[in-house]
């Protein structure tokens, strides 16, 4: 292992940190030598809060049963901050480990993985994060921890790398663009979005980032990664005191800084809108949104419940039942709601072979009529609160999925109480709550359609013609079906965005299996 | 991206750790050992307790899988898969999905190359629940013609999803037809387009028949869960189970590679993609039994992270790719491929990318690997198998896979140790052995236009196309 190069002007504070923070864990080794049986799991973890001394607001987790820490600091620096730099929040995010106060990507990335720690970051829509997984043996912890807070808080953004990290980024937004999936998801933001921040691909444009220079990145950097605008959270085999101490570790090289503004409210679409566009695939990818909901929405629990119901649970969901079950169209049909600091959107979506896009499509487009008409019956609320309250164990299982939780909750400032009263909340949800809140928030006669595919008629591609999208043959009723399940979106299924494990993805990937 | 699922190679803890001066026994409660029993009707049962939550995992794992398969069946495993839901004797089509969900589980199933798996996820006093009905459809399936024809559209859905309308996973898979003559790994797991238009209810039928049995299967059970108490409720669902005469799948060994293959694949896409493809032997195969593990070390010195070679000299230093990897598996049925991989970077071409990473290839023949780089790899090992200790699900894949590629899951207790131990001049000896150009199988993406017309109008219409339909 190589030794760390230059030191900075925080060099000596974290030292004494670390140092204090070894001391309280030799006296938590000595601790766990007596407690020879692991500690019984509690149905739900206990959250613990605190802010550090400049200000940023720490989640934390004890999680004793394995010598190991997974850390995720979240700010208010997403992609929605970007103003017309597309891709500033993203490039910003993913050239932290690029360079850091004074150390090469070289350096940094033999530093992290010598100690077998994994170290990340990227931006979304809301927000930037920078997540940490490391052992806790002491030096283990101590490096791992000393490269965090130097690619959090004093990052280079050297020139070569930059210009290297962006041409990279456009290679990555060609790639992009011969994916239909990402070209229609993309394109059906910007229909559903419009004028607002949500509209732009959180990755940019081919303009937009060959436009972008290390000085916009290092403005970026300084006025949004900032204590105020940080949220940490901590799962893992850590005391609360030693939590305490990494948290000021972490935290200790940002400025206080401000919150910023709230984002603008997203307006609703005021008519139907359809985007077809041409593709030379063998299969057209169809879309439907609209703006959707919000983190904490006071329709939150109704429109969740509702959406596993109508498309959400990939199982057992009516869309399922309607497209794959009974007609084998799509493979994969699924609709989601990603609840973000504003409205975020309501998708449903599907692929089918170029010939019955039309089929399929109202097939999907029925079925949301149907359910905002109807809403659920007994019997299918029954078996969803059953699914979801007693699929929750499984949700908060693993350290990395409660860290992520706790990057939520503190993010969009749930209730500390959310793990805790979630089942209890999503039971209460009745058939008529979820009817009314789909009525009020759901307007299958103003939905943005996106159809990107190849050959399906003769019309030509269309941008907003206005029309809303025709219904066609009416398919029988619902009979409460299942699907074997199906990759959903990462938003899909979960109480929040938890994506599946990550063995699974790569196993669904690599066995080109029913995934 | 490429492989047939390597289950990353990562294990091994205590022996290392007290190398390194660490004091880790007393955090983390001894390994629960994996108690394993076969029942008299053939069916093996694995189970590994592990409390930190109040869930479990159950797994059936088949031995059979696309590199089972013949000529104008391809893709037979993967559909009698999907077929799994549809009904058995005593249930209806979808409702083990239904009663599964019911009781809060998540569930699922995957096809490879080696094993058709099916696994349930649920609070773990529902055990009995998921054991009643993985038994009732390891010998009662149902296979009516109806859903059959239906899951059959919904597959072909799927092949033109995964891989005809993805110019990248085309390539892979044209790319193995290709390395491969007599290896049955050259079948793409989703089957020809072919043999699914010609697929009959009666090829899985037979497919059935042949490989579903309990002496055909392992059952894997982690989680918070008694072994004892497990082996018995498997004795109460699974024991009355009738075993079949498994009869192994021929041999169908690849001879040697006479020479250099090539191919090139054209498709729509924006971006080239290169594949590069050397054979190399597997763990039951190997003539030695280090070089399967010399060979992952060999792949994790290039692709071991962000800090090994290919990203380091690849993509910063060279700045010749804007990505770049390398797989293998040692613990695969058949012998198979160490793969490079890479898409060029802006202004640099694929041959410049193919020559790079010959390069690459050329050092590890000439000069052994640095201590520091190795030292880096094994942290890695290390970490991550403290890691994975926080997935019930990914200790029973690695259990169920080693199982049933024929290796035995005692591996998964020493094979960091097996890595742990290999040296630099045994990384260099497998690289002169195996990483020659007689043995190596290049493939390469040649963009066409997305818009389907001639190429010489390309770049007027692509941007047209841009401005109207996604403004990227």
């Amino acid at each position: 292992m190589r030794s760390n190069r230059p030191t900075t002007a925080m060099a000596r504070p974290m030292a004494r940190l670390v140092t204090h923070l070894m001391a309280r864990r030799a006296a938590a080794a000595l601790g766990a030598l007596m407690l020879l049986l692991p500690t019984l799991a509690s149905a739900v973890p206990q959250i613990e809060t605190w802010r550090t001394d400049n200000g940023a607001e720490v989640l934390f987790v004890a999680a004793p049963d394995l010598p190991m820490l997974d850390l995720r600091v979240v700010f208010d620096a997403g992609s929605a901050r970007d103003g017309d730099r597309h891709g500033l929040a993203s490039l910003t995010a993913g050239m932290l480990t690029e360079g850091a106060a004074g150390l090469s990507a070289d350096t940094i990335a033999e530093g992290i993985e010598s100690v077998g720690a994994e170290l990340g970051s990227g931006a979304d829509r809301d927000m930037a994060w920078v997540s940490l997984r490391t052992l806790t043996d002491p030096e283990a912890l101590e490096r791992a921890l000393d490269l965090l807070t130097k690619v959090l808080t004093a990052p280079d953004f050297p020139a070569e790398d930059f210009e290297r990290v962006q041409q990279n980024t456009l290679v990555a937004l060609r790639l992009a663009e011969q994916d239909p999936k990402t070209v229609g998801s993309k394109a059906l933001y910007r229909m559903v979005f419009g004028d607002h921040p949500y509209a732009d691909d959180p990755s940019g444009t081919a303009e937009t980032v060959s436009a972008l220079r290390p000085a916009h990145l290092r403005d970026f950097h300084r006025h949004h990664y900032t204590a105020a605008n940080a949220t940490l959270a901590l799962v893992g085999d850590l005391t609360r005191e030693q939590a305490e101490v990494v948290a000021e570790l972490v935290s200790l090289g940002l400025p206080a800084g401000e919150r910023p503004a709230d984002l603008p409210p997203v307006a609703a679409l005021s008519q139907g809108q359809l985007q077809r566009i041409d593709f030379p695939s063998s299969q057209t990818h169809v879309y439907l949104g609209q703006p959707g909901m919000r983190r904490g929405d006071p329709d939150y629990f109704p429109l969740y419940v509702g959406n596993h119901i109508l498309g959400g649970s990939g199982l057992v969901s009516q869309l399922m039942d309607e497209v794959r079950e009974k007609r084998g169209l799509s493979y994969s049909a699924y609709s989601y709601f990603l609840p973000l600091s504003q409205n975020g959107p309501m998708v449903m979506g599907l692929q089918t072979r170029n010939e019955q896009a039309e089929e399929a499509r109202s097939v999907m487009l029925e079925t949301l009529q149907r359910f905002v008409a109807s809403g659920p019956t007994a019997d299918e609320l029954d078996a969803a609160l059953k699914n979801i309250t007693g699929g929750f164990p499984l949700r908060i299982a693993s350290n990395r999925s409660v860290v992520r939780y706790l990057a939520v909750i503190g993010f969009y400032d749930l209730p500390l109480d959310y793990l805790e009263r979630f089942n209890e909340r999503v039971s209460s949800v009745t058939a008529e709550q979820i009817r009314d809140a789909y009525r009020r928030r759901i307007h299958p006669d103003r939905l943005a359609t996106v159809l990107v595919g190849g050959e399906q008629d003769s019309r030509s591609q269309t941008v907003n013609n206005g029309a809303s999208a025709p219904a066609e043959a009416a398919p029988p009723s619902v009979a409460g079906g299942d699907a074997t399940a199906t990759a959903t979106p990462a938003s899909a299924g979960a109480p929040m965005q938890v994506p599946i494990q990550a063995p699974v993805r790569a196993l669904i990937r690599a066995a080109g299996g029913e995934g | 991206m490429l492989d047939n699922l390597s289950i990353a190679p990562r294990r091994g803890a205590a022996v290392l750790f007290a190398a390194l001066g660490l004091a880790l026994a007393p955090l983390t409660p001894a390994a629960a050992a994996v108690v394993e029993h076969t029942l008299d009707n053939g069916l093996k049962v694995l189970v590994k307790r592990d409390a930190r939550a109040p869930i479990v995992t159950s797994q059936v794992w088949y031995k059979v899988g696309s590199s089972y398969e013949h000529g104008g069946v391809t893709g037979v495993s993967h559909l009698l898969e999907h077929m799994m839901f549809k009904g058995t004797e005593n249930l209806e089509p979808g409702e083990f999905s239904r009663i599964i969900a019911e009781n809060g589980g998540d569930e699922n199933a995957f096809t490879g190359r080696d094993y058709t798996a099916y696994f349930q996820t649920m609070a773990a006093d529902r055990l009995p629940v998921s054991f009643e009905l993985e038994a009732e459809r390891m010998r009662r399936l149902a296979l009516p013609e109806d859903e059959f024809l239906k899951e059959l559209e919904v597959v072909k859905e799927e092949r033109r999803l995964r891989t005809d309308d993805d110019p990248e996973s085309l390539t892979y898979e044209q790319f193995n037809a290709a390395a491969y003559e007599a290896s049955p790994y050259r079948i793409p797991i989703i089957g020809w387009a072919s043999d699914l238009e010609s697929m009959q209810v009666e090829d899985l039928r037979r497919w059935y028949r042949q490989w579903y049995a309990p002496n055909n299967a392992t059952l894997v059970v982690v989680g918070d869960v008694e072994p004892e108490a497990v082996l018995a409720l498997a004795e109460a669902h699974f024991g009355p189970l009738a075993p079949e005469p498994i009869t192994a799948p021929k041999p169908r060994v690849e001879p040697p590679q006479r020479g250099e293959k090539r191919l090139r694949v054209q498709a729509p896409a924006k971006e080239p993609y290169l594949l590069i493809g050397y054979k190399t032997p597997a763990l039951g195969h190997a003539e030695a039994p280090w070089e399967p593990y010399a060979l992952e070390m060999l792949s994790s010195v290039l692709d071991g992270g962000t800090s090994a070679r290919l990203s380091r000299e690849l993509v910063r230093g060279e700045r010749i790719a804007a990505s770049a990897g390398a797989s293998y598996s040692a613990f695969s049925r058949l012998p198979g491929m160490l793969l490079l991989d890479g898409t060029p970077a802006k202004g640099r071409d694929v041959q410049a990318l193919e020559q790079a990473l010959l390069a690459q290839v050329e050092r590890l023949r000439r000069e052994p690997v640095a201590a520091d780089e190795l030292a880096r790899i094994r942290s890695q090992l290390i970490a991550d198998k403290v890691y994975e200790k926080d997935s019930v699900f990914y200790q029973a894949m690695q259990l169920g896979q080693l199982e049933t590629v024929g290796l035995g899951w005692e591996l998964v207790d020493d094979y960091v140790e097996q890595l742990s131990a290999v040296t630099p001049a045994q990384i260099q000896a497998v690289a002169r052995k195996y990483l020659v150009p007689e043995a190596r199988t290049v493939a390469v993406l040649e963009p066409q236009p997305l818009d389907g017309d001639a190429p010489q109008t390309a770049m007027a219409r692509a941007g047209q196309s841009r401005g109207q339909t996604d403004a990227q």
